[in-house]
């Protein structure tokens, strides 16, 4: 990796950010999280529930604000965005992977991949043929036309997968993208994200998985609203459980 | 500024969306579709009605009065109580010349249950003895020829203008009779014009399509009637009440004729000005029920159409949360929750519209059925009635989806994110 000219770009910059939740009793949530993500990265963020990983995700997905710091992707700067501009940049910097999938239920694959490229104007059949490009990709070519009720857990990932590539974003945001799979389907959707890596992209996962964390380069470890440590794992076959292993 | 993405995934959306919930989408827009279809329905009618009881009255003078006299009631000068007079032609002027505001002051005098005969037909009339002015208080609406001149008074012509029902019985109801004579009484008249009155329209005494209409002074002479006159016919000049130039008239006919000024039977008098003005409060009113009642409908069926849009929307929100988060605009929204709205409101309004269309056309031809000979009429509502009707459609259409647009702007993409 190191022979790689872009390795040392910077994707993802965050510097002293502060969020609290404001209420009867205010929530300080993220208490200063200093982050650097470089281009072409694997990232894992894993912390116990109420760690504030979830907050940290939605802030790096635009789709919350923080009170404090600084945060830049691709070096631009995102803060008080208006919603117009926010969705812009969701739409065409960033591919979400949820862990529920949230496929849109009465619209088959193809139209579900496609759905951002609607957002961006794109014509019905440039679009649907690039989504048909990407469903290739994840193997699902032949699923096309299923609605998401007749395909699996691991289909469905795959699904959504497709359609967080398909505006070809700087970085792919996973929120727990195994938590609703099976063993063995768990293993197909690393699998297709490693080798989305292996292509250059830059990928930051949420889990509370080691055996998800584990097969990425660099494990961030949050506690309490502040990063405890960050582990870089040299050789991700060589985790606890061993490439390919049952993760669970 | 919003963005306007017309494409078959749109509208697919927006079918789908309405047909996942087919017997709610379908109530709502009963809402809609009974609010216009009974607005339209009761404009239609009330025009109809309107048209039917005034084409009865075309041709007349709505600022006219009309005076006739009775047995006196009072004792007067010597006179005794219940004694027979009659309005004499001298009156007219006298009322001229006492009444600066009537317009046209005309005396017409009626002869009744007379035969017309040509050749082998005959017919029961009435006869009219009339002046040229006339014309201004009830026009015959001619079909053919002229009507009564000057020349044909100071001459006593023998001619005359027959009415719709005289012409079809006496002489080819396709050809102009005019030229031709028939005879009343053994006298032979010259038919000059035809009357294009119906047979159930208003008119002063008796049936228009029977009566034929003569140069008074040519009545006077044929009957011998002297210088009576049965109805005297007033117009008021322009910003002058009927009912006071009737009651200036009544009392220079009471001195005239040595009535007691207060007896309230001898001058009988019926004040046409005051029976249109109040047909004319009477469909005022009607317009306005009738708008009270459309547009409350209408009202109601939108703020069903706005509340089920809420709902709709509520179910929606992880779907909503969803498109947020891949790149859809908060504008992007809007027009999605709008346009099944507009597309809502618009298909139960369009089809409420033609249904009220489809039952006033049915409503023209039953009454066309069933009544031939009286003047065309519509009920039907008119083109850019329908028109604007469609565009108030839309406009309600956004309306009614402001409400669940806003609320479906609000949401946020983390709701998405958020387990069920």
């Amino acid at each position: 990796m190191y022979f790689c000219p872009y390795i040392d770009i910077s994707m993802i910059k965050l510097s002293g950010i502060h969020k609290t939740y404001e209420g009867v009793q205010p929530l300080h949530v993220l208490k200063g999280i200093d982050l650097h993500i470089k281009k072409g990265e694997f990232v894992a963020i894993m912390g116990a529930s109420g760690s504030g990983k979830s907050t940290l995700l939605n802030i790096l997905g635009i789709l919350d604000d923080y009170d404090e710091g600084e945060y830049l992707l691709d070096e631009t700067p995102i803060r008080h965005l208006k919603e117009k501009k926010a969705a812009y940049y969701r739409n065409r910097m960033i591919g979400f992977i949820f862990q529920s999938f949230n496929l849109i239920a009465f619209k088959d694959a193809m139209e579900n991949v496609a759905l951002p490229l609607f957002y961006q104007g794109v014509s019905r059949r440039k679009r649907n043929e690039l989504a048909m490009q990407y469903l290739e990709k994840v193997g699902l070519r032949d699923w096309a036309h299923h609605y998401p009720n007749e395909l699996s857990g691991g289909q469905k990932q795959r699904v959504a997968i497709a359609r967080a590539l398909i505006t070809q974003p700087r970085i792919i945001l996973a929120d727990e993208p195994t938590g609703a799979l099976d063993s063995r389907t768990s293993v197909e959707v690393m699998e297709l994200l490693k080798a989305l890596h292996r292509q250059g992209m830059t990928i930051v996962v949420v889990t509370h998985e080691s055996g998800v964390a584990y097969q990425t380069q660099k494990i961030v470890h949050i506690k309490d609203g502040l990063i405890e440590r960050i582990e870089d794992n040299v050789d991700p076959s060589a985790s606890p459980f061993g490439n390919g292993s049952v993760m669970k | 500024m919003i963005p306007i993405r017309i494409d078959r995934d749109q509208w697919g959306e927006i079918t789908e969306s309405l047909m996942r919930n087919k017997t709610r989408a379908f109530l709502t827009a009963f809402g809609i579709f009974w609010g216009i279809f009974m607005l339209l329905l009761l404009m239609g009618g009330g025009k109809g009605m309107e048209n039917m009881l005034s084409s009865n009255f075309a041709g007349f003078a709505s600022n006219s009065g009309f005076m006739f006299s009775q047995q006196t009631s009072k004792p007067y000068q010597g006179f005794r109580k219940g004694r027979w007079w009659s309005i004499q032609v001298p009156d007219v002027e006298r009322v001229r010349h006492a009444v600066p505001e009537a317009d046209v002051v005309t005396p017409t005098v009626r002869i009744w249950g007379r035969t017309a005969v040509n050749d082998a037909h005959s017919c029961n009339i009435s006869i009219c003895g009339q002046y040229p002015e006339y014309d201004r208080v009830d026009n015959p609406k001619l079909v053919y020829g002229r009507g009564i001149s000057e020349v044909d008074i100071a001459q006593r012509r023998k001619v005359c203008v027959i009415g719709s029902r005289i012409h079809q019985e006496l002489f080819t109801p396709t050809e102009n009779p005019c030229g031709k004579t028939f005879q009343i009484d053994g006298i032979y008249y010259t038919v000059v014009g035809v009357s294009g009155k119906t047979e159930g329209g208003m008119s002063l005494g008796g049936n228009a399509s029977t009566t034929v209409l003569m140069p008074y002074t040519t009545l006077q002479q044929a009957y011998n009637i002297g210088s009576r006159v049965d109805i005297l016919c007033l117009t008021a000049r322009s910003g002058y009440d009927m009912g006071q130039v009737q009651k200036k008239a009544e009392a220079v006919l009471k001195r005239a004729h040595r009535i007691h000024p207060d007896d309230k039977q001898a001058v009988n008098m019926v004040n046409a000005e005051a029976m249109f003005s109040m047909m004319d409060e009477l469909f005022g009113g009607i317009g306005i029920l009738v708008w009270m009642i459309g547009v409350g409908t209408l009202l109601s069926g939108v703020i069903g159409v706005s509340n089920i849009m809420v709902v709709t929307v509520k179910e929606r929100t992880t779907e909503i949360g969803i498109r947020r988060a891949i790149g859809a605009t908060p504008a992007d929204i809007i027009f999605m929750v709008m346009s099944e709205s507009v597309v809502l409101t618009l298909l139960a309004g369009m089809s409420g519209i033609t249904m009220a269309v489809l039952l006033l056309h049915g409503v023209d031809q039953i009454y066309t059925q069933m009544n031939p000979t009286a003047e065309p009429n519509s009920f039907q509502i008119t083109f850019s009635t329908a028109l604007a009707a469609a565009g108030t459609l839309s406009f309600l259409g956004v309306l009614a989806g402001l409400a669940p647009a806003y609320r479906a702007m609000r949401i946020k993409p983390v709701d998405a994110m958020r387990e069920e």
